[in-house]
């Protein structure tokens, strides 16, 4: 699958901004770069639902606004169900005549808890139905509207406020849930993970996920300098390095068929270019404890990890296993 | 009622009742999910659906939660929208009722009324539909499957009002009208859709300074259920309030010109006073039970009894004046509840009324009877022994005690 369209820095530049400015995010958000640059991708007529969580109380504090497209908030859990809902309206009421666009794209946005936890059910279940909408989770690894808690996509070893790193425990002792692969699991015509530093890769995939006919998923990084202890001047790198060091690899899975971006597949040919975990780790506070004696093994407990998961991708991928 | 049009008679439970409304009703979105003893409706529908017999979009959720969730964005969209459910269904919806009155979502419920766990009962009281009274919803309770039909096509007309924009819940109680067969006349479909025509959307002021129909609509960009702080949200709820208020007499003009239509009608549309003018004892009820309680003021008034029965049908916004004035006159009254409100003084029904009544001059004597509970029968010889008890007191002028339960093994 192959989207048609060809677009210029230039032309994104010239794009009006469907995300406004204005809005009441934190210095250094990465989420709020990925959500204008995903308004970068629409092809038309669009409606955005969001799930309650940051980028839905920085966007719409009544009576100002940052959305430049029909946009919906209902609650936290049940993003993917407005979706469904706006996406079944729209289709009945075209058929009827009772809406005068031959085609509108529906956009769900949810963060991580809206997503990996609390929001899983009806997403599954809208997946399941097979509505036709992109559903969009930007991950900032933790509940970062109500003050870094803990979420399913946290992963192992960050201190949040309800996995503190103390004298005994260091931080959270669980991994990051496989939440694309859940959504892969479901069969569902496209699934991708990007990074807003690969903001070309980030627009295309958006633009696959809302020209494919079926549910899309897309799984954004987002660094959260608030949450993550970090430089707000660092939050791009961060989501570099988060790929550099296969933390985090950019992939595609269309119609069951995984592939790599082109980023991960970089380093998939070479080897010799995939950082070490500590580089990623070393510029957050989250992880500031690892780097004391009593914690550092658990840096190569998440190294383990981080190769394991990547070896898994490769395999899946098609990628020989051996050379890396 | 001269231009009573012309019906047929079908035979048809409550919940067929229901899905028959909403099949003429032309709903573009239902969004359900099953549960007893509701899910006859989501089950006749489907057969509509499948049978080509309807243009609208069948979206069988997950949960009721998203069920709720998809009738409110749907009807934000512009979409008409319906659901069903009952008990742990609705209890699972709660947080969303609350948010499709907040969002001003005319979106149309029927609730076959269930109790509520633990322990488990399928079986029919109001505790569930009572436990959401102040969400923000229309609440209508009906009598019969008749009432059933007539009342799901009204609660269209009534939600979708430019000056009501409210969602509105048709509560019924389970087995009791959901499952039991009764002769219903019905419309023409062609009738329906007249009486209904098209959705209307009140015009409101988008943020680009532009007047446009308040929905989600990609030619005019809205922002709706944004989030609103101290400085906003109260001036909202109390738009929900005026809203509320709006709807009285909206539900007695839909229901009278309903009426016209169809020769149909319940009281005014907000109560239902039976043999009430002169009666001296007097007892209050919602849904079915009121079915029985007229047969037993019959026979009391061929005793030479002076009873009569109050049924409020539109709880939600609940009638002030109309139950002041059903009821002014009487000497002693019953209010039956089929719920409890756990560590308060009576039933929800009898706070209702009781308070109401409080600013008369001259108010009757008021007691309580919390009765048929997971669906515990209520026979009229039950209901025969409230009024005597009526009887009782004002002869002997003392209440023994204010809350009473019925039918049960003490």
């Amino acid at each position: 699958m192959q989207s048609e369209w060809k677009f210029t820095s230039k032309d994104i530049a010239e794009k009006p901004d469907l995300f406004m400015s204005g809005h009441r995010a934190c210095a250094g958000c990465g989420a709020t770069t990925v959500l204008r640059l995903l308004m970068k991708a629409t092809r038309g007529p669009t409606i955005v639902t969001t799930a309650t969580g940051c980028m839905q109380i920085v966007s719409s504090m009544y009576p100002y606004t940052s959305w430049a497209v029909p946009w919906v908030h209902t609650a936290f859990e049940n993003v993917a169900a407005n979706a469904a809902g706006i996406e079944a309206a729209i289709k009945i009421m075209k058929k009827k005549g009772r809406v005068k666009h031959s085609h509108v794209d529906v956009i769900a946005i949810a963060g991580d808890g809206g997503t990996y936890d609390i929001g899983l059910q009806a997403l599954s279940g809208a997946m399941e139905r097979g509505h036709d909408f992109l559903f969009v989770l930007y991950d900032n690894e933790a509940y970062m509207n109500t003050g870094i808690q803990r979420s399913g996509g946290t992963p192992l070893g960050a201190a949040t406020t309800t996995s503190p790193a103390g004298t005994v425990v260091p931080g959270k002792l669980e991994t990051k849930k496989p939440i694309t692969e859940i959504m892969a699991a479901h069969e569902i015509p496209y699934v991708a993970t990007a990074s807003p530093y690969y903001w070309r890769d980030l627009i295309i995939k958006t633009r696959r996920g809302l020209e494919v006919e079926g549910p899309a998923f897309l799984h954004v990084f987002a660094p959260c300098p608030r949450g993550w202890r970090t430089d707000t001047a660092k939050s791009m790198e961060l989501a570099k390095l988060a790929v550099e060091t296969c933390v985090f690899p950019l992939w595609e899975c269309i119609n069951g068929e995984y592939q790599l971006s082109a980023p991960s597949k970089a380093i998939a040919l070479s080897p010799e270019k995939k950082k070490p975990v500590r580089e990623y780790l070393q510029l957050q506070g989250r992880f500031r404890h690892l780097f004391t004696p009593k914690f550092e093994k658990l840096i190569d407990e998440i190294q383990k990890i981080t190769d394991q998961r990547w070896q898994r991708l490769l395999k899946k991928c098609g990628v020989s296993a051996s050379k890396t | 009622m001269k231009n009573v049009i012309k019906q047929k008679v079908v035979a048809l439970n409550g919940n067929e009742a229901v899905a028959y409304a909403v099949k003429q009703s032309d709903v573009d979105v239902v969004a359900a999910y099953p549960i007893t003893p509701q899910t006859i409706i989501v089950e006749r529908f489907s057969e509509y659906v499948a049978n080509g017999e309807v243009e609208t979009a069948f979206v069988c959720t997950e949960s009721e939660h998203s069920a709720m969730t998809a009738c409110l964005t749907a009807a934000l969209t512009g979409a008409r929208t319906f659901t069903a459910t009952a008990s742990a269904g609705l209890a699972l919806m709660h947080e969303m009722l609350f948010v499709t009155a907040g969002c001003r979502a005319p979106v149309v419920m029927a609730v076959a009324n269930r109790a509520l766990s633990a322990p488990l009962n399928i079986h029919g009281d109001q505790s569930d539909a009572m436990a959401q009274r102040d969400s923000g919803w229309i609440q209508l309770y009906v009598e019969n499957a008749q009432e059933v039909y007539d009342t799901v096509i009204q609660a269209f007309k009534i939600a979708e009002n430019p000056n009501v924009l409210l969602p509105a819940m048709v509560c019924f109680d389970g087995f009791i009208v959901s499952h039991s067969l009764e002769n219903v006349n019905v419309l023409p479909d062609d009738a329906v859709k007249a009486f209904l025509g098209m959705r209307q959307f009140p015009t409101v002021l988008t943020h680009d300074g532009v007047k446009a129909p308040f929905r989600l609509d990609p030619e005019h960009p809205m922002t709706l259920g944004p989030a609103a702080f101290p400085n906003y949200y109260f001036e909202i709820k109390r738009q929900q309030v005026e809203a509320l208020k709006n709807a009285l007499s909206v539900i007695r003009q839909v229901h009278d010109e309903y009426a016209e239509l169809s020769g149909r009608s319940y009281g005014n549309g907000l109560i239902e006073a039976y043999r009430l003018e002169d009666a001296e004892v007097a007892t209050v009820c919602l849904g079915s039970t009121a079915g029985t309680t007229k047969i037993v003021v019959d026979e009391l008034r061929e005793e030479g009894v002076k009873a009569g029965l109050l049924r409020i049908r539109t709880f939600r916004p609940l009638p002030v004046d109309d139950i002041r004035r059903a009821l002014q006159d009487v000497k002693a009254v019953a209010v039956l509840d089929k719920c409890i409100s756990f560590g308060g003084f009576g039933g929800p029904v009898f706070h209702e009324v009781r308070h109401v009544l409080y600013d008369l001059d001259k108010r009757p004597v008021l007691v309580n009877y919390i009765y048929g509970l997971g669906g515990r029968d209520v026979p009229p010889w039950q209901i025969r022994q409230v009024y005597e008890d009526l009887k009782g007191i004002l002869k002997e002028e003392k209440v023994k005690e204010p809350v009473n339960y019925l039918g049960l093994r003490e």
